[in-house]
């Protein structure tokens, strides 16, 4: 219960600190959008030649790029920017001033930074995605709907452990920005559903850098997709990485020693 | 003029020292910019499978092979970003540059081009790789070959007249992210990097001709890739080459007058 106060109040001073730059938010409509753009006339190039890829249409396609699209805003609103001030802080020394507070580590590193802006993305995200679903005639039961709010929560979650992970190697590595620009590229594969690329690219895509599970399997849960068997597994994976990155950022923790202060 | 090349091959040479130090962060940075073309060239394959074999003159085959010189393209590609220009002159950084005997925009050239050295040597193993993965169709000509080098590194001398004089708009104002992002989404259309532009409606491969996206992108490639009649190659090098003569003269006038608006002291 304290966890979540304390998340709340960094939330709270996230967004204080944001309305200082009130500007920056046009810049973010501009930008979200020329991302959208791109991105539909990439669409719309596909189905200038062909009525559907991998067995997906045009609108459930669209459903796909709507959820990549809130996804993205998600992680760049409350997830990155949290790992890269981690980053920052381990390479530095500076991860003493959060260690010494009376809160578990793993949640105050995690909920410090918020970018309120960022959600311009996620509005946008959901606005595209009601047009796929209006396309889709709402043909979405009470299950679908559950199966996928459920997909979306846990996709965050393992993006986020992903995410820890790779942020806790700065415990030994400690110059791992390169692996930050890394993810950005892998998760740019999330606009397409994960069944058209070859085998080996699909695994990564699932079980090393979950992309598929943060942005198909959601999509998959609205467009008639997603089986039982996939969302069991979806949850099995988000609690075997959660264990996992709680388990190297203990170790990690461990072999900081921090610097000066 | 030999003061030119000393200045050239010694800061070439120091470009590559410094930047072999760190070849695992140069993979990491390289294997990052993998992705987007391996996604473009997944989806075009699929589509081309489903049309039958092949969209627009490509065949999977093909698409493998103007995807993955792709990768070579994008590399040459890479000069000093817009963004640094607005760091250096926001932070007063011009300075020291303009305190030396000779135009700031040579330092950047020269220590890109030693940079990409270490790059297309790290590149060679990348490639390989992608070709054992994607099986690319490619059979050049020696002639296209010979073009093809050429044209690379007239890209990298486009590219860097085109960001320079975007760059330089933060001598007037720095709040110049949004034009940045505008400019580089109408080079992913119009250059041929989000898709080969023959795949692209007959308007944008017309507007194409007269931007310079092409000819520091898209162009090269088809080089290697695209069974050009020889007379298309020593015209696209030639397009290359007025974008560099108008483009040189354009940044050098632009330079003396914006220069009067920098009011940076110390650095």
């Amino acid at each position: 219960m304290q966890g979540f106060k304390l998340a709340f109040n960094y939330l709270r001073i996230g967004v204080m600190n944001e309305f200082q730059y009130r500007a920056n938010l046009y810049i973010q409509i501009l930008q979200t959008f020329i991302a959208l753009g791109t991105g539909l006339i990439g669409l719309s190039l596909v189905f200038d030649q062909v009525d559907q890829l991998g067995g997906w249409g045009k609108a459930d396609l669209l459903a796909v790029m709507g959820v990549f699209t809130i996804m993205g805003g998600v992680i760049r609103a409350a997830i990155q920017p949290n790992m890269e001030r981690l980053m920052d802080e381990i390479r530095e020394g500076t991860l003493d001033y959060a260690l010494t507070k009376p809160a578990d580590s793993q949640l105050l590193v995690s909920v410090r930074e918020f970018r309120l802006w960022t959600l311009v993305d996620v509005v946008v995200g959901v606005v595209v995605l009601i047009i796929a679903l209006n396309q889709l005639n709402w043909l979405v039961g009470g299950w679908s709907a559950l199966g996928f709010f459920t997909a979306l929560v846990m996709g965050a979650l393992m993006i986020y452990c992903f995410w820890l992970i790779i942020t806790s190697t700065a415990f030994w590595f400690v110059r791992v920005h390169e692996i930050a620009n890394l993810f950005e590229g892998l998760y740019a594969a999330g606009r397409w559903p994960v069944n058209i690329y070859p085998n080996w690219l699909r695994y990564g895509l699932t079980f090393l850098v979950p992309v598929a599970f943060a942005v198909t399997v959601p999509a998959s849960a609205l467009t008639g997709r997603l089986t039982l068997q996939t969302w069991l597994g979806a949850l099995a994976l988000t609690v075997t990485l959660f264990t996992i990155a709680r388990f190297i950022w203990k170790v990690g923790l461990r072999n900081y020693s921090g610097a000066s202060a | 003029m030999k003061r030119y090349i000393d200045f050239y091959t010694s800061m070439m040479r120091l470009s590559v020292l410094e930047q072999w130090q760190y070849p695992i962060a140069n993979y990491f940075y390289m294997i990052g910019m993998l992705a987007e073309p391996v996604i473009y060239m997944v989806v075009w394959s699929a589509v081309a499978t489903q049309q039958g074999g092949s969209v627009g003159g490509y065949t999977p085959g093909s698409l493998a092979a103007y995807y993955i010189v792709w990768t070579l393209v994008r590399q040459m590609n890479i000069a000093f970003t817009p963004y640094g220009w607005e760091w250096r002159i926001r932070q007063g950084r011009l300075s020291m540059s303009l305190m030396r005997p000779m135009h700031p925009l040579h330092e950047d050239v020269a220590f890109f081009a030693g940079w990409k050295v270490v790059m297309i040597i790290l590149w060679i193993p990348l490639a390989l790789a992608l070709s054992f993965f994607f099986k690319p169709d490619l059979h050049p000509t020696l002639l296209e070959g010979a073009v093809f080098f050429i044209a690379i590194w007239m890209a990298y001398l486009i590219r860097t007249i085109t960001l320079s004089l975007l760059g330089m708009v933060t001598f007037w104002t720095t709040r110049v992210s949004a034009l940045f992002e505008l400019y580089f989404a109408a080079e992913l259309i119009f250059s041929g990097r989000l898709v080969p532009l023959s795949l692209m409606p007959e308007w944008v491969q017309q507007a194409a001709w007269f931007m310079p996206f092409r000819w520091a992108f898209g162009f090269p490639i088809e080089t290697l890739v695209g069974n050009m009649p020889v007379n298309d190659l020593f015209l696209g090098l030639g397009m290359q080459f007025v974008w560099i003569f108008f483009g040189t003269i354009l940044v050098s006038q632009i330079w003396k007058i914006a220069i009067r608006q920098f009011s940076a002291v110390g650095g």
